[in-house]
C-alpha cells in the first residue's frame, strides 16, 4: 500500500499526489485570504472564530498586526501560484493527462517524476513551516524586491530555500514533459494530430525550462546577501531607520527585479497556457465539433511562449528605466495580445454551429471564456507606460490578474477536474452540486474582484493594511471593502459542495462507462484501471484529435484510434 | 515499472534517444543558469565605481591549473566512454578513474584558492567581486560534485547494470561525458570571466 500510493513512480499515482497537495495548498493560500479580506473589511476589529489562532505575536486579541498581515499576503501569492496553481495545472493535469493522451506507457524517467513530486512537497513544507520561525514567514511579497527582503527576517531566507525546491522540481518535471512528448508519442500520433492540451503543456513546459533558472539564481544570489553579507542586491549608503547600513554595498536591487520577472512573466502564461489546452478539449467534445483553427492555435501559442519571454519589464514602468527600453517592452506587450486574441477567439468560434451539451465542465468552460476576457482586457492599459504609471501598485492591478487566474484558470481547471474525474475514479461527480459549486462561485468570484478594479481606479493603493481607512483617495470606495469580504466567505461556502462532490463519489458517484463524454482522444480509450507491471501495447493512431460530427461517420465522433479511413 | 521505449535506441523519427533529449533539455536550462549569474556579474561590474583588478586578488596560476585539470578530466571521461564502446572495461575503469582523481584535484586547488582569499581578507562580503567570485565558483564546484558523484556511481555502486544491460550502461556513460564536458565549458567561460578580464 505505501509502497504503491506514496513511492510509486507511476505517473498517474505521481498527478494525483501533485493533485492532492496542490489542492490542500490552495486551500491554505485561500483560508489567508480570508483573514486578509475581514482586516481590510473590518480594521482593527478581532477576527471572529479563528482570532484567537495566530498568539500572541500574530494577532494580540484577535487583531491582526501589520506585520503579521504583511506575510499573509506574501504568502497567499507564493502559496497560490507557486505551490497551487502551477502544480495544479502542470504538475497534476500534465503526469496525469499527457501520457495517455498520446498512447504511452508512462513518463519518459518515472522516477525522475517522482523526485520532481518530493522536492515540491519538500518545498511546500518548507514555505508552511516558515510561519513558526522567528518573525513568521516571509513578508516581503512574493515577489520578494531587495533591499527589503535581504534585510527581512528569517522567514525570508525560508522562502529562498522553499523557492529553491520548487524551482528544482519544476526543471526537473519539464525536461520529463518535453521529453515525453517528444519521444513518446505513440505510432501514428504526428505532431498535428495532438491534442490541444499536449501542445499546451509542451509550450508550458519550455516556459519553465527556461524561464525557472534565472529564478534559481537570483534565489542564490539574495541567498548570498542575506547569508553571506554580499551586496549583490544593497545599494551603496541605505539608509535604514535613520542610519546608513554598514554593508559593502555597491549592488543593484533593479538587477533582482529583472532577473525576478523574467521568470515571472512567463509564469503567467504558464499559469494560463495548460488551462486553455483544458477548455479546448471541454469544448470541441461538448460542441461536438472540431476545434476552429486548430493549428493557427498551435501556432498562435507557440508564438505566445516565445513573446514571453521579453515582455518581463512592463512589471517596471516605474523603475525609471530609459524611453527607448520601455518603448520596447510596450511594443512586444501589446504584439503578444495577439496570439492570446487568436486563441480565445478560436475557442469562441468553435462554439458556433455546435450542438452544444451543458455539462458542469462545459459550463466552467464556458464561463471561462469571458472572465479570461475581462482578465485579458483590463490588462491593455497596464500594458502601455503612460497609462500604467497611475494605475501601478493599485487594487486595479490586483483585479485585473485575479480575473486571469481565479475565474480564469481556476475555472478551466475545475472543468478539468469535473471533464476527467470519471477517468480517474470511473464515475462520473454529481451534476447538482457541481452546477451549484459552478453559479456561486461564478457570482462571488465576480462580487470580489470587480469591486478592485473600481478601488484601483479611484487610486486605492494595494497595500494598505487597513483598506484604505486613513487613505484620501480611497473614501468614496471604502465601502466596497465589506461585500468583497462577504464573496470571499460565500466562495468559500460554495466550495464545500466540491469538496463534498470529489471526495463522496469514488463510493456514491454515479458509475461512468469507458467513455462516459463520447469523447475522441486516447485517454478515454485506454483500458480505465492499467495493471502495474503489464507488458504495455501501445495504440495506433489514424486521425485528428478532434473528429466530432463527422459526415457519414456511424456515430458522432470518431476515436483517434479507431481504425478506418485515415484522413 | 513498464518498459519505456527508446530509452537506449535512438526514435527513428526524432533521431534521439530519451536521455540524450533529456540531458541537452537540462543543459539549456544550466545556460539559464549560469548565463543568469554572468549577466548579474555584467550588470554590477558594469554600474560599479571602481572595479579591482582581478588577477591581483585571485591567483592565476592556481586558475591556470584548475583549467589543465578540468580539460584532463573531461578528455578522460571521453576516453573512458570510447574504451566501452569497444569493449575495453579496463581500460573504462582505468580513465574513470582518472577523471575522478583529476576532478577532485580541481575541487582540491579551488579549496586552496578560496582559503587564500579569506586568509586575505577577501571574504564574500569584503566587494562585489569576491562576492560574485564565490558565488560562480561555488555554483561551478557544486555542479562538478554531481558529475563526481554520477561518475563514482556508474564505476561503482551502478556497475552491475554493465553486465545486466551493457547498451544502457554504455549510454548513460556517454551522457554523462556530455555533462563532464558541459561542466569544463562552464569552467572555461569562468575562467575568462573571473581571472583574465
Amino acid at each position: 500500500m505505501v509502497r504503491k500510493y506514496l513511492f510509486s513512480s507511476d505517473h498517474k499515482v505521481v498527478g494525483l499526489q501533485y493533485a492532492l497537495a496542490s489542492l490542500l495548498f490552495l486551500l491554505v493560500g485561500f483560508g489567508l485570504i480570508l483573514i486578509i479580506r475581514w482586516q481590510l473589511a473590518y480594521p482593527g476589529i478581532p477576527l471572529p472564530l479563528v482570532g484567537g489562532w495566530f498568539g500572541e505575536a500574530n494577532a494580540p486579541g484577535g487583531i491582526v498586526l501589520p506585520e503579521f498581515y504583511n506575510q499573509l499576503s506574501g504568502m497567499h501569492g507564493t502559496i497560490m501560484v507557486f505551490l497551487a496553481v502551477v502544480p495544479l495545472a502542470v504538475g497534476a493535469f500534465g503526469n496525469y493527462l499527457v501520457p495517455l493522451q498520446i498512447g504511452a506507457p508512462d513518463m519518459a524517467f518515472p522516477r525522475l517524476n517522482r523526485a520532481s513530486f518530493q522536492l515540491y512537497l519538500l518545498g511546500g513544507i518548507i514555505m508552511l513551516v516558515s510561519f513558526a520561525a522567528p518573525g513568521g514567514a516571509a513578508g516581503s511579497g512574493w515577489t520578494s524586491y531587495p533591499p527589503l527582503a535581504v534585510l527581512a527576517t528569517e522567514g525570508q531566507t525560508l522562502w529562498l530555500a522553499g523557492m529553491f525546491f520548487v524551482i528544482v522540481s519544476a526543471m526537473l518535471g519539464s525536461v520529463n514533459m518535453i521529453t515525453t512528448i517528444v519521444q513518446l508519442r505513440a505510432p501514428g500520433l504526428t505532431w498535428f494530430r495532438l491534442p490541444f492540451f499536449v501542445w499546451s503543456q509542451l509550450v508550458t513546459a519550455f516556459l519553465l525550462l527556461l524561464a525557472f533558472p534565472p529564478l534559481q539564481a537570483a534565489a542564490v544570489l539574495q541567498g548570498m546577501d542575506r547569508l553571506a553579507g554580499t551586496g549583490f542586491f544593497m545599494p551603496t549608503g541605505l539608509v535604514v531607520g535613520g542610519e546608513v547600513l554598514a554593508r559593502s554595498g555597491g549592488g543593484s536591487p533593479l538587477l533582482w527585479q529583472h532577473l525576478f520577472w523574467f521568470l515571472a512573466h512567463p509564469e503567467v502564461y504558464v499559469l494560463i497556457l495548460p488551462p486553455l489546452g483544458i477548455v479546448a478539449e471541454v469544448l470541441a467534445n461538448n460542441a461536438r465539433k472540431p476545434l476552429w483553427g486548430y493549428r493557427l492555435m498551435v501556432y498562435a501559442i507557440l508564438v505566445l511562449g516565445f513573446l514571453s519571454l521579453i515582455v518581463w519589464a512592463h512589471h517596471m514602468y516605474l523603475t525609471g528605466m530609459s524611453a527607448v527600453l520601455s518603448g520596447f517592452f510596450q511594443a512586444t506587450t501589446l504584439i503578444i495580445s495577439i496570439p492570446s486574441v487568436i486563441v480565445l477567439s478560436s475557442l469562441v468560434l468553435s462554439l458556433h454551429g455546435g450542438s452544444i451539451r451543458f455539462t458542469t465542465p462545459m459550463l466552467f468552460a464556458l464561463a471561462f471564456l469571458p472572465m479570461f476576457g475581462i482578465g485579458g482586457l483590463t490588462g491593455l492599459p497596464l500594458g502601455l507606460a503612460s497609462t500604467d504609471i497611475p494605475l501601478h501598485d493599485t487594487n486595479y492591478v490586483v483585479g485585473h490578474f485575479h480575473y486571469v487566474v481565479a475565474p480564469g484558470t481556476m475555472f478551466a481547471l475545475f472543468a478539468g477536474i469535473y471533464h476527467w474525474y470519471p477517468r480517474v475514479t470511473g464515475r462520473l461527480l454529481d451534476d447538482w452540486l457541481g452546477r451549484v459549486h459552478f453559479a456561486g462561485s461564478l457570482v462571488c468570484m465576480n462580487v470580489i474582484f470587480w469591486p478592485m478594479l473600481v478601488q484601483g481606479l479611484a487610486g486605492v493603493n494595494r497595500r494598505l493594511y487597513d483598506g484604505g481607512l486613513q487613505y484620501a483617495l480611497a473614501q468614496d470606495v471604502l465601502g466596497l471593502n465589506v461585500p468583497m469580504w462577504l464573496g470571499a466567505v460565500g466562495l468559500g461556502l460554495f466550495q464545500l459542495p466540491f469538496i463534498v462532490n470529489v471526495f463522496g463519489s469514488p463510493w456514491f458517484g454515479r458509475v461512468a462507462g469507458r467513455n462516459p463524454w463520447d469523447a475522441t482522444t486516447l485517454e478515454w480509450s485506454a483500458a480505465p484501471a492499467t495493471v502495474e507491471g503489464a507488458a504495455f501495447q501501445g495504440p495506433q493512431v489514424f486521425r485528428p484529435a478532434y473528429e466530432y460530427s463527422v459526415p457519414g461517420a456511424p456515430h458522432d465522433f470518431l476515436p483517434q484510434d479507431a481504425p478506418g479511413e485515415a484522413r | 515499472m513498464t518498459g519505456i521505449p527508446w530509452a537506449v535506441e535512438r526514435r527513428p523519427d526524432t533521431g534521439v534517444t530519451n536521455a540524450t533529449l533529456g540531458l541537452w533539455l537540462f543543459l539549456a536550462a544550466e545556460v539559464m543558469f549560469f548565463g543568469s549569474l554572468v549577466s548579474a556579474y555584467a550588470l554590477l561590474r558594469s554600474g560599479a565605481d571602481g572595479w579591482p583588478v582581478q588577477r591581483e586578488v585571485v591567483r592565476l596560476p592556481l586558475g591556470i591549473l584548475d583549467t589543465l585539470l578540468l580539460l584532463g578530466a573531461t578528455a578522460a571521461t571521453l576516453r573512458a566512454s570510447r574504451a566501452l564502446h569497444t569493449g575495453a572495461t579496463a581500460s573504462y575503469r582505468g580513465w574513470t578513474g582518472a577523471a575522478l582523481a583529476l576532478g577532485a584535484a580541481f575541487l582540491g586547488a579551488s579549496a586552496l584558492e578560496w582559503a587564500g582569499l579569506v586568509a586575505r581578507g577577501q571574504v564574500p562580503s569584503a566587494s562585489l567581486f569576491a562576492g560574485l567570485y564565490f558565488t560562480l565558483t561555488a555554483s561551478h564546484a557544486v555542479h562538478l560534485l554531481g558529475a563526481l558523484a554520477v561518475s563514482g556511481y556508474l564505476l561503482g555502486p551502478g556497475a552491475g547494470l554493465a553486465r545486466l544491460e551493457p547498451a544502457r550502461y554504455a549510454h548513460r556513460i556517454a551522457v554523462t561525458a556530455v555533462y563532464w564536458q558541459f561542466v569544463t565549458a562552464v569552467w572555461l567561460v569562468l575562467v575568462v570571466l573571473l581571472y583574465l578580464l
